[in-house]
C-alpha cells in the first residue's frame, strides 16, 4: 500500500472535524503549557531553596571533631574481650579542633582532578559587646576570594563587599541581624572578647544577609588571619577545609577517602543536609504528578472525541474495509489522528509553556531574606520540554488506541445492511 | 467461459435470538461476462447471501471460491486485500466520503492497491468518470452532487480496481426511475461494451428481467 495513503485519509479525517480537533489539541496545549510551567517554576524554586544551605555548602568538609579518644584504655585489655565495654576513661579534647599539617593537605586536595576548588576556614567563639550586653557570636575566618568563588559570597552581602576584608586590617562583615542589634554600619569599630579574655576592635566593612535570620543574628565574617590574630594561634592554624567537587554527587565517596587518607573527619554535603534532597525530589515528584494528570485528562478528552468521530464516521469505515482496506490500516487512521493531536498540540504546549515561564520570570519576587532574588525563580530545563513532548506522544497514543481499536472491529456488513 | 465466482453448499445460520437457518446448500457459479441479478422477497436471504459472497461475512458454512481460489474465513487482511483487488461494491446507500472530493472517493481503493503510480490512479479515475458520463463533477465535493450522481460516483469507484465481479445490493433502491433507468443503462454497457461481471440484488422485477441470468431465492434456497 501507498506509504502516505494513511496518513493522508487521517489527514481529511482530521481537517473535516476542525474545531473537534482543535478542542482536543487545546486540551493538550493546555496541560504540556501547565507541565512545563509548573515544572520550570518548582525546579526554579527548589534551585533557590537548596541554594540557600547547599551552594554555601562544601561539598566535603574537613575538620576535627570534639569526640573522645576511640582507643580507650580498657579496650587494650584482653580479658574483657567477650563483653561491651562502656568504661571510658579518656575524655574528649577541645585542643585537637585544629588540622594538623593543613598546608600539606591543602595543595594535595587541590591537585585532586575532581575537585573544583577549596577554601580554609576557622571559626572563633565571640562575644560582641555592646555596651554593658555581651551578645554570643561566631567569626568565621575566610579566604574571602575562595569564598566568594566557590560559595557565592558575595550573593549575600547587601553593604559593602568581601574584597575590603582582605584590602582593610582587622574588618568584619557582620550577619544584617547582628548589625541592627549592635546598632553599627559601614565604617563603625565593634568590640569582640575572644573566649580566652582578649579584647579587640574589629572595622565594619559589609554586612550580609543569608536568607536564614538565626545565622544573620549571630555569624561575621573575617579573614582568615585576622581571626587567626583574634585566637592568637600561627598561620596555618585552621579548623576545617571546605572542599567543592565537581560532581556533587561523589563527595561521599570523596569523604571516606579523605577521612582515611588525612587522618581526620570528613562530612559530605549529602549527609550532612539530607532534610534538603528529600524536600526538593518530593517538590519535584509532585510537580510530576499534577503535570501527568493532567496529561491523562487531556488523553481522555482526546479518547472522547476520537470515539465520537468513529461513531460519526461509521459509514465510512465501513465503506473503506468493504473496498479493502483492512482493520489495521483503520486503527493506524485513527492512531494517526490521536497522536497527530499530541504532537502538535503538544509542541504547541511546549511554545506556550515557554512562554509562560518566560512571563512569571518577569513578575517581580521581592523578599527580605532573600536580597538577590528579583523575580520569582525559573529554570529552562530542556529535559522537561523532552518529558513533555514524549509524555503528550504516549498519552494521545493511548487515547487514541482503544477508539481505534474499536473502529477496526466494526462490521461493515452491520453497518451497510443496517442503511 | 471462465469461472469468476462458486458458491458451493454454502449454510449460514442465524442465531440469535434463536438459531435460524437463512442460506440452505447454496450452490452457483457465476462465468465471466455475466450480468447475473439475485431476486427475491424481502427476507429471502438474497442480500445475505451477498455479504457472504462479498467475503465481509465469514460466519457461514461452506466453500466459496472467487477466481478459483478458495476464500479462508479467519484472515481478515486477506480478504480485504480481495474485496480491493478482486471486487467492486455498489450499496443501496453511496457511501461517498465527504471529506474528499470525487475523484479520490473514486481513487482511495485504487491508491490503497498500489499497482499504479497516483498519477496513473487519477487519469484511470477519470477515465471511469468519464464512462459514466460524471467526468465534470470530477472536483466537487463528495456531498454536493445530486443523488444520481452519487450512485454513479460509487460505480466509479467500484470499477477502479478493474475488478473481476460488481457486486451490488440494492443499486437502484434509492433512486427514481430515471435514474434507476441510467444505472441499468451503465451496468448493461459496462457488461456488453468491457465484459464486466456483475452480480447485482434486486427485488425491482423490470430490473432484473433486463439482465442475462435471474436467480431467484426463496427462503434461503435457490429456486431457479
Amino acid at each position: 500500500m501507498r506509504k502516505g495513503l494513511l496518513i493522508n485519509i487521517a489527514k481529511s479525517l482530521l481537517l473535516a472535524r476542525w474545531k473537534q480537533t482543535l478542542v482536543a489539541a487545546v486540551g493538550v496545549t493546555f496541560s504540556i503549557t501547565m507541565f512545563i510551567t509548573l515544572l520550570s517554576f518548582m525546579s526554579g524554586l527548589n534551585d533557590l531553596l537548596d541554594g540557600l544551605i547547599l551552594n554555601r555548602t562544601a561539598h566535603v568538609r574537613i575538620y576535627n571533631d570534639i569526640k573522645p579518644n576511640a582507643d580507650q584504655p580498657i579496650n587494650k585489655s584482653n580479658s574483657n574481650s567477650k563483653g561491651h565495654n562502656f568504661i571510658g576513661s579518656v575524655k574528649s579534647d577541645a585542643n585537637r579542633q585544629a588540622i594538623y599539617n593543613s598546608e600539606a593537605i591543602m595543595k594535595a586536595i587541590k591537585n585532586d582532578s575532581r575537585v573544583l576548588g577549596l577554601s580554609p576556614k576557622l571559626t572563633a567563639q565571640v562575644f560582641f559587646n555592646d555596651g554593658s550586653i555581651d551578645i554570643t557570636g561566631s567569626i568565621f575566618g575566610i579566604n574571602p576570594t575562595e569564598e566568594a568563588k566557590l560559595y557565592h559570597f558575595d550573593e549575600y552581602i547587601t553593604t559593602g563587599t568581601s574584597a575590603d576584608l582582605t584590602k582593610v586590617n582587622n574588618s568584619i562583615i557582620l550577619g544584617k541581624g547582628l548589625a541592627d542589634k549592635l546598632l553599627v554600619q559601614i565604617g563603625d569599630a565593634v568590640q569582640i572578647t575572644t573566649s580566652k579574655g582578649d579584647l579587640f576592635q574589629l572595622k565594619v566593612v559589609g554586612t550580609f544577609q543569608s536568607g536564614i535570620k538565626d545565622f544573620d543574628n549571630v555569624q561575621s565574617y573575617a579573614s582568615l588571619n585576622t581571626v587567626q590574630k583574634i585566637l592568637s594561634v600561627p598561620n596555618d592554624y585552621i579548623t576545617s577545609i571546605q572542599v567543592k567537587l565537581k560532581d556533587i554527587t561523589q563527595a561521599p565517596a570523596v569523604a571516606k577517602e579523605y577521612q582515611q587518607l588525612y587522618q581526620t573527619d570528613a562530612e559530605d554535603i549529602q549527609t550532612a543536609n539530607s532534610q534538603f534532597e528529600t524536600g526538593s525530589s518530593i517538590r519535584t515528584l509532585i510537580s510530576y504528578s499534577v503535570g501527568i494528570t493532567l496529561l491523562i485528562v487531556a488523553g481522555f478528552g482526546i479518547y472522547n472525541i476520537l470515539n465520537m468521530m468513529i461513531f460519526e464516521k461509521m459509514d465510512s469505515i465501513a465503506i473503506l474495509k468493504a473496498t479493502g482496506f483492512s482493520g489495521s490500516d483503520v486503527k493506524k487512521i485513527f492512531i494517526y489522528i490521536a497522536v497527530t493531536i499530541g504532537i502538535f498540540g503538544g509542541l504547541l504546549g511546549l511554545l506556550f509553556g515557554l512562554g509562560l515561564s518566560a512571563i512569571i520570570d518577569q513578575i517581580p519576587f521581592n523578599t527580605a531574606s532573600l536580597p538577590t532574588i528579583k523575580t520569582y525563580p525559573i529554570v529552562y530545563n530542556p529535559r522537561f520540554y523532552i518529558i513533555g513532548i514524549i509524555f503528550s506522544f504516549i498519552t494521545t497514543y493511548f487515547a487514541g488506541w482503544f477508539p481505534a481499536r474499536k473502529a477496526s472491529k466494526i462490521d461493515p456488513v452491520v453497518i451497510i445492511r443496517g442503511k | 467461459m471462465k469461472t469468476i465466482l462458486e458458491a458451493k453448499n454454502i449454510n449460514k445460520f442465524f442465531h440469535d435470538p434463536e438459531t435460524i437457518q437463512v442460506l440452505e446448500n447454496v450452490n452457483f457459479s457465476i462465468d465471466k461476462g455475466e450480468f447475473v441479478s439475485l431476486t427475491g422477497k424481502s427476507g429471502c436471504g438474497k442480500s445475505t447471501l451477498l455479504y457472504v459472497l462479498s467475503t465481509m461475512d465469514t460466519d457461514y458454512e461452506g466453500g466459496l471460491f472467487i477466481d478459483g481460489v478458495e476464500m479462508p474465513k479467519k484472515n481478515e487482511a486477506f480478504l480485504a486485500k480481495i474485496r480491493n483487488e478482486k471486487i467492486g461494491f455498489v450499496f443501496q446507500f453511496h457511501y461517498l466520503l465527504n471529506e474528499f472530493n470525487v475523484l479520490k472517493n473514486v481513487m482511495l481503493p485504487g491508491l490503497k492497491l498500489n499497482k499504479y503510480s497516483a498519477e496513473e490512479v487519477e487519469h484511470r479515475a477519470m477515465e471511469k468518470l468519464k464512462i459514466l458520463g460524471i467526468e465534470h463533477l470530477a472536483l466537487k465535493q463528495a456531498n454536493h452532487v445530486s443523488g444520481g450522481e452519487k450512485q454513479r460516483v460509487a460505480i466509479a469507484r467500484a470499477l477502479i480496481n478493474d475488478p473481476h465481479i460488481i457486486m451490488g445490493d440494492e443499486p437502484t433502491g434509492n433512486l427514481d426511475k430515471k435514474n434507476s433507468d441510467l444505472v441499468f443503462d451503465i451496468f448493461n454497457q459496462l457488461s456488453d461494451e468491457f465484459n464486466q461481471t456483475l452480480l447485482i440484488v434486486t427485488h425491482d422485477p423490470s430490473f432484473a428481467e433486463r439482465t442475462h441470468r435471474i436467480i431467484k431465492m426463496e427462503d434461503g434456497k435457490i429456486i431457479s
